[in-house]
């Protein structure tokens, strides 16, 4: 017990309201914010009927937003460490639901996530199940525990529980490199979103975004994340449902698409069998197969085809000179001879990748499985049908697993549910927080099969000039999010002819519902609350773990109250700048990476939490050797599988993945290892410290 | 005041403490078997679970809507019955001092 009174013996502050009628207060300041964003919402849809432009439009959109949540950061700064650290520990169930809801909806949620389940249809309700079934892990295994032992970060729990420091070095570890990976998703998210609508320069737009963050995190810390983050769930909702409602009552008059979207599904599925047997469908693929099948032709002798690549450029553009050809004609020849490979080994690369972006085009419905369809494969078929229906089977469920454990170890969300006054409001808190999760994760499903039921019925089979605005517009934004082409020109759109990116399914929805542009602005907005809420809860988390855990506990334990936030703000400014920097080299394959986050954390933080308050026995080396054995298991699958990562590391050795499981999946792996781990050396280790048992007896108790 | 500062364990409050954990984790392992089911036992059958429920398959409406709105309620039963044993908690400690 020592360790917790003498770390967390903060004078209560008295002036700070609680109860009921601090709630009252709440309900009223959140109602009266909701109305002046439905207002400002109201007001910009009045200045674009006057004829406003589209830029300024969607320009107020993210700076009308960020100036409020500047407001209540600078309303709740503060230099009490109990404010700053857990928000004075007196927020309601309800508006700490809310919070975690902001807190733990990403870019990746807000954008990403229908666009995956478009894609992959019910492959990407692996997401949806994982990210919602986490958080009964949370509640029943994990939250109320923690907020008993009313620490201010995990690894304060780690240090408490286990003895001492050991413990406490590897979360803060462990905390870091889960968290770091994520932010700079985040702010990745921020960037996208400030160039895209504003058209300023991506690098411009993250430094922009992370002004946006540091207002909220920096003056105030939880206290002032914890009451935008509450602001940034309604925008962020209202953002997200709006568009999706309105699209539905456009294509089949219902309001609540969640509830109806069911018989949509049945026309997706009819229209997959329909776009199947389409020739024109065959011919697209057939075109795509000859494509593939000329790289490999190249690829055989690689010398001379680069050889005949280059001859053919050349006389090109003495053709053309010959024949007076216009300057651009000449030039635009001369960049297609520049930009042949240099060499053979650059040549065998970008035939390669081009060969397999062709092939991957050559397949039926442009890739996609069928929506409804439960994993590949065919469990009656024949062996290979049978064994890519087992692979597909097993990394689904493996892949919901990891992302349950890893909701439940997540530094930045369990943090949030040490704020609540009590152990009873932390459970409660935790199931509102799964209900505001889940009012968009029901959305987003429905959101896909709009969509898909919008592309498949009316724009395949369409005429090329007739094809809607935003699909010009959106392929000159980016050529990633969206592609068409007449391959096979029959001036008729195929949707094998048609590349797809993710994201555009709720960017573009606005537009695909033809609504008027202020609800493309509110998508902006909403996009970018999600971003901003979670990179503000990362920020704190890994600031915190230096300055709290490092800094205060280990380095120098007398360092006065107000120093303490100081230096913690100071960190804070300082992490932050580091993730805009990192995230401003536009790092590869950091979706991947962020998807790896999930079982980092799972297996390293997981089992020493779940064991801490339920097997009295386990000790100090039992988990320090169970967070190193699951985080090393884990991070060595990711490293030696992960086509990123190998390449990064340069790491040659040949893929081996266990029993089919793909990396994405490791904690599969990493976790069960954890608990051996611990079990078996906290058997051979000595029992725990009689304070440590108090502990769990004490967390046990409400 | 919280429960745990209450002077003295004495026996019946240390019995009374130990029906409370018994009973939390007895209603932890009810809900997390449920849990289990929804999240993984379902999902290993979802092809086999192929049959049409409000034009959804049944399977994709589970992974889709119910088992997610099976999870909150999960939650809040959750929160309920703790909160009925923790009132049960605090009557045991009090009638025994």
């Amino acid at each position: 017990m020592s360790i917790r009174t003498q770390t967390f013996a903060p004078a209560r502050s008295r002036r700070q309201p609680r109860g009921p009628a601090f709630s009252r207060r709440l309900h009223w300041i959140y109602l009266a914010f909701g109305v002046a964003f439905l207002l400002f919402v109201g007001v910009m849809a009045l200045l674009e009927h006057l004829g406003l432009p589209r830029r300024w439009i969607g320009f107020l959109f993210l700076v009308g937003p960020i100036v409020f949540y500047a407001g209540i950061g600078i309303l709740s700064r503060t230099t009490d460490p109990a404010e700053y650290y857990v928000a004075g520990r007196r927020v309601p169930a309800l508006y700490n639901g809310m919070a975690t809801g902001a807190d733990w909806m990403s870019a990746a949620s807000f954008i990403g996530m229908a666009g995956t389940l478009y894609l992959s249809g019910y492959g990407g309700l692996a997401y949806i199940l994982g990210w919602t079934g986490g958080f009964c892990l949370v509640a029943l295994l994990i939250a109320p525990y923690l907020r008993k032992f009313g620490g201010y970060t995990i690894p304060d729990f780690l240090a408490a529980r286990y003895d001492g420091n050991l413990t406490r070095v590897i979360g803060v570890v462990a905390a870091i490199a889960c968290s770091f990976l994520y932010v700079v998703a985040q702010i990745y998210g921020v960037g996208l979103i400030t160039s895209r609508i504003t058209g300023v320069e991506f690098e411009v737009g993250v430094f922009l975004g992370l002004g946006g963050i540091l207002v909220c995190s920096f003056l105030g810390g939880m206290r002032a994340v914890t009451w935008t983050q509450v602001a940034q769930y309604i925008v962020l909702l209202v953002a997200f449902v709006v568009p999706v409602a309105w699209l539905s009552l456009k294509q089949h008059a219902s309001v609540v698409p969640q509830a109806t979207y069911g018989y949509q599904l049945q026309k997706v599925i009819a229209s997959e069998k329909t776009i199947q047997a389409d020739p024109a469908e065959r011919q697209v693929i057939e075109i795509f197969k000859a494509r593939a099948a000329a790289y490999d032709a190249r690829l055989v002798d690689i010398p001379a085809a680069l050889a005949v690549e280059r001859r053919g450029a050349a006389r090109r553009i003495a053709d053309l000179k010959a024949a007076n050809a216009p300057q651009g004609d000449i030039q635009a020849a001369e960049r297609v001879l520049a930009r042949l490979p240099h060499d053979v080994d650059e040549a065998r690369e970008a035939w390669t990748r081009a060969r397999d972006a062709d092939l991957e085009r050559a397949k039926p419905l442009a890739g996609m499985p069928p929506h409804a369809q439960q994993f590949a494969g065919d469990p009656h078929g024949d062996a290979a049908a049978r064994k890519a229906f087992d692979d597909s089977r097993r990394n689904f469920i493996a892949l919901v697993f990891c992302l349950m454990v890893g909701t439940a170890s997540l530094p930045h969300v369990l943090t949030r549910f040490y704020t609540t006054p009590s152990v009873a409001e932390t459970r409660t808190s935790v199931a509102w927080s799964l209900l505001f999760i889940v009012l968009l994760y029901l959305t987003a499903p429905a959101l896909a099969v709009l969509v898909k039921v919008e592309v498949f019925d009316s724009l395949v089979g369409m005429r090329f000039d007739q094809l809607p605005a935003w699909i010009n517009n959106w392929t000159h934004v980016d050529g990633s999010l969206l592609q068409v082409a007449d391959v096979n020109g029959d001036g008729i759109l195929q949707l094998g002819e048609m590349k797809i990116g993710g994201d555009i399914v709720v960017l573009a929805t606005p537009e695909i519902a033809g609504l008027p542009y202020v609800i493309s602005g509110l998508v902006a907005a909403g996009g970018l609350a999600a971003a901003l809420s979670t990179a503000d809860g990362l920020l704190l988390t890994i600031a915190n773990a230096l300055s709290h855990d490092l800094w205060f506990s280990i380095v120098d334990p007398r360092a006065s109250a107000t120093r303490r936030v100081t230096v913690s703000k100071v960190l804070l400014l300082m992490v932050a700048l580091g993730a805009a920097y990192v995230t401003a080299q536009k790092p590869g394959d950091i979706l991947l990476l962020v998807s790896a986050a999930f079982s980092i954390a799972a297996s390293a933080f997981f089992p020493a939490l779940v064991m801490g308050v339920f097997w009295r026995r386990a000790n100090r080396w039992g988990a320090a050797a169970g967070m190193v054995g699951g985080l090393g298991l884990t991070l060595y699958y990711v490293l030696v599988n992960q086509p990123g990562v190998r390449e990064t590391f340069g790491i040659a050795t040949p893929i081996q993945l266990w029993g089919g499981i793909q990396p994405i999946a490791a904690g599969l792996f990493g976790v069960p290892a954890g608990f051996a781990v611990l079990v078996a050396v906290s058997l051979l280790t000595p029992p725990p410290s009689r304070a440590a048992l108090a502990m769990v007896d004490d967390v046990r108790l409400p | 005041m919280p429960i745990s500062d209450l002077p003295g364990p004495t026996d019946a409050v240390h019995d009374a403490r130990a029906r409370h954990w018994r009973r939390t984790r007895g209603l932890t392992a009810a809900l997390l078997l449920v849990w289990f089911v929804v999240g993984f036992v379902v999902t290993w059958f979802a092809r086999d679970l192929d049959f049409p429920f409000f034009g959804w398959p049944f399977s994709f409406w589970v992974a889709a809507q119910g088992g997610i709105i099976l999870f909150v309620v999960l939650n809040a039963v959750y929160a309920r019955r703790m909160a009925r044993h923790d009132r049960r908690l605090a009557d045991d400690a009090s009638a025994s001092r």
